[in-house]
């Protein structure tokens, strides 16, 4: 299991209804719905992630989040989760309020571009950061929208977000006291539970 | 809208095959209680055509049923005899490890009432009159399908479908069944359907009527007494038809291997090869194309009843199952807890994604179980008939999951 998916397990409620954007081979709804039994669907578009959404029982629907969530109903969904895809969204914001349209509540995880390496990284060498956390070129990365911690509190609060939970962890998923301290300098991972305001 | 371009890969299967079923032997069932049909008219007393494929476990629950679309049957899989040339119209998905796995399911298929494949339909003979149904033979709709298949369960036994399965007009029977028969399907499957058909979908089955009806061999659908059929306007009437289930690229492609006799161009022919490499400069048939389309016709004709025909196009035209529910379908999928899978393929313009995303979208607002994948295919509406492997894998993922749970709720 990704560490952030560890983390936010745990603030899904037993028995809620859960949408997984960018499901990708579904096992953490299958891990949801083994410990929780919710009643979760995952959107995907990658063809072998939906076989294996598929083969395991998970509801999968194929569909682009860059086309939205119209075909969603309002208030459909206790939590609707995105997790490491906010980046690679045309439209980030958009999907924000979607989600929180047809969810009651979101949990949205990204890698935090504030991190201290990528700064060094930008700053000693002037090019833009690769790691094996974020392997891509700038070229053909389909990460095209990174944020950092800083920034999605300021999007937040520009939309009237409440932010019920923010942690950052390291790729481990480990939290410490100077993360806590830190969290745009030192997390690698942000992970938000967010509501509407 | 089946067997149609698989002919060729097909020829290659044969009966004796480890992933065929075999020879199978359709068998009769007669029902003997009165079915009052969506018209209002009532059928006395009906036979339903019936093939099966697997067995059934001693607990009931391994069951799927198979429904057919527009000129389908009960011939779903395997060969009648040695000599059979070709198998049943969905041989590519159904047998002994393949998708719809015989090893695992009892495999059910039948033909339809109205049919002109052995169940009670326009050919039979009217008890009444002694003589053919023809024209008489009244109107059947997806609700009375789905109604006669609904008695067929339950006289073999079964309570509850593992999963009912159909393309097309089939998959209007599936969305039937978990509407009128909730409790009685663990899963459906739904591929290349519409919760109803466009405006567009019903010009197309008019043409087709219009063609058989003023065929002067028609005789008001009174043809078999008159020891005729109207195979002119059944001809055109499908050649209208197998065109809207053939995409622009599937023509091209199909009717292009030859390469430019015409235009030497990197492009390709765009599919005009040539049946005699010369044009005739008069009205013959000039391209590959134009002899397939008749062939098509020629052998539909010859092998399937016009007022059969007639009855299948009503079918499809009259499904909306929203009507019962103030136009709302959503509420029409409320109750029950089946989990749907439904596919569409990206060159099917007769029933194209749209459609399918459209009854995603209502069974998500009745907030019901749904899978929905959709598939690149060339192939058009036809697609659904094909062993494309995405489609079939996805359908092989979803029924073997649907055997586990089914097998292990028995445990």
């Amino acid at each position: 299991m990704r560490p952030d998916q560890e983390i936010i397990q745990h603030w899904i409620e037993p028995n809620s209804r859960v949408l997984d954007l960018g499901c990708g081979d579904g096992s953490l709804l299958a891990h949801l719905t083994a410990t929780k039994n919710v009643k979760g669907i995952g959107l995907e578009i990658d063809d072998d992630k939906i076989q294996s959404c598929v083969e395991r029982g998970i509801n999968v629907i194929d569909q682009d989040l860059d086309d939205g969530l119209g075909n969603f109903q309002p208030d459909s969904f206790d939590t609707v989760l995105l997790a490491q895809t906010l980046q690679a969204l045309s439209h980030p914001d958009r999907l924000i309020d979607e989600m929180l349209s047809i969810g009651k509540r979101g949990i949205v995880t990204f890698p935090n571009f504030g991190n201290w390496k990528s700064r060094l990284y930008l700053s000693s060498k002037g090019r833009m950061p690769v790691s094996k956390f974020m392997p891509h070129s700038w070229y053909n990365t389909p990460n095209i929208h990174f944020c950092t911690v800083r920034d999605f509190d300021a999007l937040c609060a520009e939309k009237n977000i409440r932010v019920l939970e923010r942690t950052v962890v390291d790729l481990k998923h480990e939290g410490s006291w100077s993360m806590r301290l830190l969290p745009n300098l030192l997390g690698e991972i942000a992970i938000y539970h967010i509501a509407r305001g | 809208m089946q067997e149609t371009v698989q002919e060729t890969m097909q020829d290659s299967i044969a009966f004796d095959a480890a992933d065929s079923v075999g020879i199978v032997t359709p068998q009769r069932y007669h029902f003997d209680e009165p079915l009052t049909l969506r018209s209002g008219k009532t059928l006395s007393a009906y036979d339903l055509m019936v093939e099966t494929y697997g067995e059934l476990n001693d607990n009931r629950s391994n069951a799927v049923l198979i429904c057919h679309a527009l000129s389908g049957d009960h011939h779903a899989a395997g060969f009648h005899s040695n000599e059979d040339r070709k198998p049943g119209w969905w041989d590519s998905a159904i047998g002994p490890g393949k998708a719809i796995d015989t090893n695992k399911f009892f495999v059910v298929a039948l033909n339809n009432l109205g049919g002109c494949a052995g169940s009670t339909g326009p050919t039979s003979i009217d008890p009444d009159s002694g003589k053919p149904y023809g024209p008489d033979f009244p109107v059947v709709t997806v609700r009375d399908w789905v109604k006669s298949q609904h008695r067929l369960m339950l006289k073999l036994g079964i309570d509850k479908w593992a999963a009912v399965v159909g393309g097309s007009l089939g998959g209007m029977q599936v969305q039937r069944w978990a509407i009128s028969y909730p409790d009685c399907l663990a899963n459906a499957v739904c591929i290349a359907s519409a919760p109803k058909l466009s405006a567009q979908n019903i010009a197309f089955n008019e043409v087709a009527r219009y063609s058989i009806t003023s065929d002067p061999n028609f005789h008001a659908g009174r043809y078999l007494e008159h020891g005729t059929y109207p195979k002119q306007g059944l001809m055109l009437a499908r050649m209208v038809g197998h065109i809207t289930y053939l995409s622009d690229s599937a023509m091209r492609a199909k009717f292009g291997n030859a390469g430019s006799q015409l235009e030497n161009t990197t492009r390709g022919n765009l599919g005009r090869d040539l049946r005699s490499g010369n044009l005739s400069f008069g009205l013959n048939v000039d391209f590959e194309v134009e002899s397939y389309l008749h062939y098509q016709g020629e052998r539909f004709s010859a092998n399937f009843d016009a007022n059969s025909y007639l009855l299948m196009t009503k079918a499809l035209d009259y499904f909306d199952p929203s009507v019962d529910y103030g136009g709302d379908l959503a509420k029409a999928f409320e109750g029950g807890d089946c989990k749907f899978f439904l596919v569409s393929f990206s060159t099917d313009w007769r029933f194209p994604p749209e459609r399918s995303r459209e009854l995603v979208e209502t069974l998500l607002k009745a907030g019901r179980e749904v899978t929905y994948l959709e598939v690149e295919a060339d192939q058009g509406h036809d697609a659904f008939l094909m062993p494309i492997p995405r489609y079939i894998n996805a359908l092989r993922g979803f029924l073997n999951h649907a055997f586990e749970e089914i097998t292990r709720d028995a445990s």
